[in-house]
């Protein structure tokens, strides 16, 4: 079926303007947030309902097209990057609230629904909805789903997959899954998780019930300074070691915190190697007791200086800069990439020193926020696309920083997905047998493979030639099973 | 310690080889749970034929550095000696695992996904697995996830295993994330009848109180606080009711089922349902947990164990937005878990194909297609 037939295909039941095929109405889906990665669909399709997205998935299985689903856009990992053989399926238009249920504390929506606008919705109820993503006034809950997104105060509150009871699933042949229930379980294998961060290469999802939390009563942030950043990371180490789950403690180097000192005012340490935000939030008893201990903690780490939030406004102004890290980097730089290892919060130290070696072997400027809780470095590296050689320089300093990660007993992506982007680290990251594994889930699902195709799983093939193939011993280990 | 990873490969590919099913156990002490594939007597045949795989000797705690919030230890290891460890660094499983017995591992409690009165708060077993060490049904040692708290870099194959009876590999390590000991804890108890207190619960869940577990039986709510002493103090005031004296052992027999509630033969069902339910007009004494998500039935009599009865449990349950197992029972002829759609079913019996191609592990211990 070549693409004038799938339009008209498409056309029998979908209105003409929600299948787009001409270039300049293709233009705006060729990217996602990760904009070095650009290829233009073959057509977009913009279902209304879930019987369309079905009807489409039918009209692709049929005819063995693949289909590319998006939410947003705001991915960070070219995880929506279009094929171009293949339908991008936009969600976006499935964007209703369905039901909210505040005395059960669930709300059930559709995937095109933006991840603030839940939050929006459960206000007057006192409730909220908990992972909050730095892009979560404009990302959508299906793509939250898809990468199982986290936010600040995921050490506390948890990620995508502690925040959703139940999902709507539509597979490649257009069969519905109904994973979760309206309970704390389900039987079967917990399938929930397992769509959770797939990246779209499971299924289609057109429903997602998810928890309300409470909002807490009150929250409070301690702004603290360091000199270096080892007792940055040890003042990090002690609030938990001393029994405190802030609900977010979030680090950044002297290079941001200049950069969006002179961006938002909010009053940082410029001479500081590190400054570090942890916060508390819960009742005003319990967030008086442990911001009390947090003070004392800080002190102890050897903080060059310490503030408490007085008051909310305050709060909110020492939190803006770290929000406003992304957008600061965008202004010292024409162009930046940001990374998501994860690691062991005790290697921090020895991680950023080696990022800065690699910074000065690179000649390339980076800024580095850390989701000190839990481990989740965002390495920002400054270049300039339009000048020849960068941003394959860039790519080679984070890949480099990605295996640094890995060595580290880390991982190569804490929250933004293996998308397009980092699929060649997956070979550094899982032996053979992990690899096939992840390609036979995948095939349980879509055994034609039409979901996402080259996403998030490279092939065997790929780390053959990518050269990371790590195989064990030199041999594989049980050469007389069958294979998959 | 390798020697025992090679010989547990050994023995998953001589099943394989035979064609004989392989029952995957540790402490067994979750025999009771799932479609029955141990025989009561150890010496007699499996019901399946074929033979056990006896998991407990690859144990020990292989890393916990406190201050990660993360252990990793092998599966053979107990859960009370797991717990002891984490508790001397003032740390805790905050799923609060039953054992069901001294000889608890971790591989059991990680299988079979049980968790106890703190649940509804702190979250299930696989909100806390990070990642695993597994064989497949083909012998392979595999590793998913890892040893931080964020990590999107393949499938969650780990939470998968978790609560999969070892239908799908035979869990050799687990990376747990953990949390601390609460500060302060009391246990709060209000006369009250169920309608009101399944209101409460719900209510109460919606305000942020430090509430840790709940417990409904007998006209009685039980609820616990945990946390800073000051929240637990304020919040206490707020709640009213009467402290009890025992609060540690009230959860730990609501924990193991030594509750007096649960001292019987009859069967038990369990039905993880909507938390706002309104009380089960089912036959038998009820038991709520987990804020009303929860509700252990036990039945009048053994009589009650026929098919009209088991199909009007379930239909409550799937009514009430989820499912019922039927947790406990001697000898009933019925299917312990709630049965799948198609579609789910489909699925499900392909993954198991992926991960299990000859079908050797566990069979029959979910679901007879697996």
């Amino acid at each position: 079926m070549n693409a004038l037939e799938l339009v008209s295909r498409l056309r029998t039941f979908l209105p003409s303007d929600a299948v787009l095929h001409e270039i300049e109405d293709l233009r705006p889906y060729e990217c996602d947030g990760l904009s070095a990665y650009r290829q233009m669909p073959l057509i977009v399709a913009l279902p209304r309902t879930e019987n369309e997205v079905i009807e489409i998935l039918e009209v692709c299985y049929v005819a063995k097209i693949p289909v590319v689903a998006r939410g947003a856009g705001t991915g960070l990992s070219g995880g929506a990057l279009p094929h171009a053989e293949g339908v991008l399926l936009s969600l976006a238009k499935l964007k209703q609230i369905l039901e909210l249920d505040p005395v059960a504390r669930t709300a059930r929506v559709q995937p095109g629904v933006r991840n603030l606008a839940i939050s929006e919705a459960a206000a007057a109820h006192g409730l909220y909805y908990a992972p909050d993503p730095s892009s979560q006034i404009a990302c959508s809950i299906g793509g939250n789903v898809a990468e199982n997104s986290g936010g600040v105060h995921c050490l506390k509150y948890g990620l995508t997959v502690h925040n959703i009871i139940k999902l709507r699933v539509i597979t490649i042949d257009g069969e519905i899954l109904e994973i979760g229930a309206d309970g704390l379980d389900a039987p079967g294998y917990d399938l929930l998780a397992l769509m959770t961060g797939s990246e779209g290469m499971l299924g289609v999802v057109t429903e997602v019930t998810v928890k309300l939390t409470p909002k807490p009563e009150k929250a409070q942030v301690v702004l603290a300074a360091f000199n270096d950043l080892r007792s940055a990371g040890d003042a990090v180490a002690n609030v938990i070691g001393a029994g405190i789950i802030p609900a977010g403690m979030e680090m950044m180097d002297k290079i941001t915190t200049r950069a969006v000192e002179e961006y938002v005012h909010a009053g940082y340490n410029l001479d500081a190697a590190a400054i570090l935000l942890c916060e508390a939030d819960g009742t005003a008893e319990e967030v008086a007791e442990e911001i009390r201990h947090i003070n004392e903690i800080m002190a102890r780490s050897g903080a060059i200086e310490i503030r408490t939030s007085r008051d909310e406004a305050e709060r909110l102004k020492f939190w803006a800069g770290r929000k406003a890290a992304f957008p600061a980097a965008g202004r010292i730089s024409p162009d930046y990439y940001c990374m998501d290892g994860t690691i062991p919060r005790k290697s921090l130290a020895n991680v950023l020193s080696g990022i800065e070696a690699l910074s000065v072997e690179y000649g390339l400027r980076c800024m580095n926020v850390f989701h000190a809780g839990d481990g989740n470095l965002h390495p920002l590296i400054l270049y300039d696309a339009n000048q020849p050689g960068e941003l394959e320089l860039t790519e080679k300093f984070g890949a480099r920083i990605l295996q640094m990660c890995i060595q580290a007993g880390g991982t190569i992506t804490g929250e933004h997905g293996v998308g397009m982007e980092k699929i060649d680290q997956m070979c550094s990251q899982f032996k053979i047998g992990e690899l096939k594994m992840f390609h036979a889930v995948k095939a349980a699902f879509d055994p034609d493979g039409l979901l996402n195709p080259g996403k998030a799983v490279p092939t065997l093939r790929r780390c053959a030639e990518h050269g990371a193939m790590h195989v064990h011993r030199g041999e594989e280990k049980f050469p007389g099973l069958p294979r998959f | 310690m390798q020697y025992l990873i090679d010989q547990f490969a050994d023995t998953i590919q001589a099943a394989g080889s035979a064609d004989e099913p392989l029952i995957i156990r540790s402490g067994g002490t979750k025999d009771f749970y799932g479609s029955r594939v141990v025989p009561l007597a150890l010496a007699d045949p499996l019901p399946s034929g074929g033979g056990i795989l006896d998991a407990t000797a690859y144990a020990g705690i292989v890393d916990y550095e406190p201050t990660e919030l993360v252990v990793t230890a092998r599966a053979g290891t107990r859960l009370s000696d797991l717990e002891t460890e984490l508790a001397r660094h003032g740390q805790m499983l905050a799923f609060e695992p039953p054992h069901f017995g001294a000889g608890a591992t971790l591989g059991g409690c990680v299988a079979t996904g049980l968790s106890g009165p703190r649940r509804a708060s702190a979250g299930a077993v696989r909100d806390f697995v990070l990642g695993v060490r597994m064989l497949d049904g083909r012998g392979e040692d595999l590793r998913f996830g890892g040893q931080v708290m964020k990590n999107v870099a393949g499938y969650d194959v780990s939470r998968l295993m978790t609560g999969s009876m070892g239908t799908l590999g035979l869990l050799l390590e687990v990376s747990l994330k953990v949390l601390p000991l609460p500060a302060m804890e009391l246990t709060l108890c209000l006369p009250m009848n169920e309608t009101e207190a399944i209101e409460k619960m719900n209510f109460w869940a919606g305000k942020p109180l430090p509430v840790s577990a709940i417990c409904f039986c007998d006209g009685v709510l039980f609820l616990r606080l945990s946390g800073a002493a000051p929240a637990v103090r304020a919040a206490r005031a707020i709640m009213g009711g009467e402290e009890i004296d025992d609060g540690a052992v009230f959860w730990e027999t609501v924990r193991e089922q030594t509750h007096p509630l649960f001292q019987t033969r009859k069967p038990l069902w369990r039905l993880s349902i909507k938390s706002t339910t309104p009380p089960l007009s089912l036959p038998g004494n009820q038991l709520i947990e987990w804020g009303g998500a929860l509700r252990w039935l036990v039945m009048d009599s053994a009589d009650a164990d026929t098919e009209a009865v088991h199909s009007a449990i379930r239909s409550a349950a799937k009514a009430a937005g989820g499912h019922a197992t039927l947790f406990r029972s001697d000898g009933s002829c019925a299917p312990v878990f709630h049965p799948l759609t198609p579609a789910m079913m489909n699925i499900t019996r392909r993954l198991k194909e992926k991960f299990d191609p000859m079908r050797i592990l566990n069979p029959g211990r979910i679901y007879p297609e697996i």
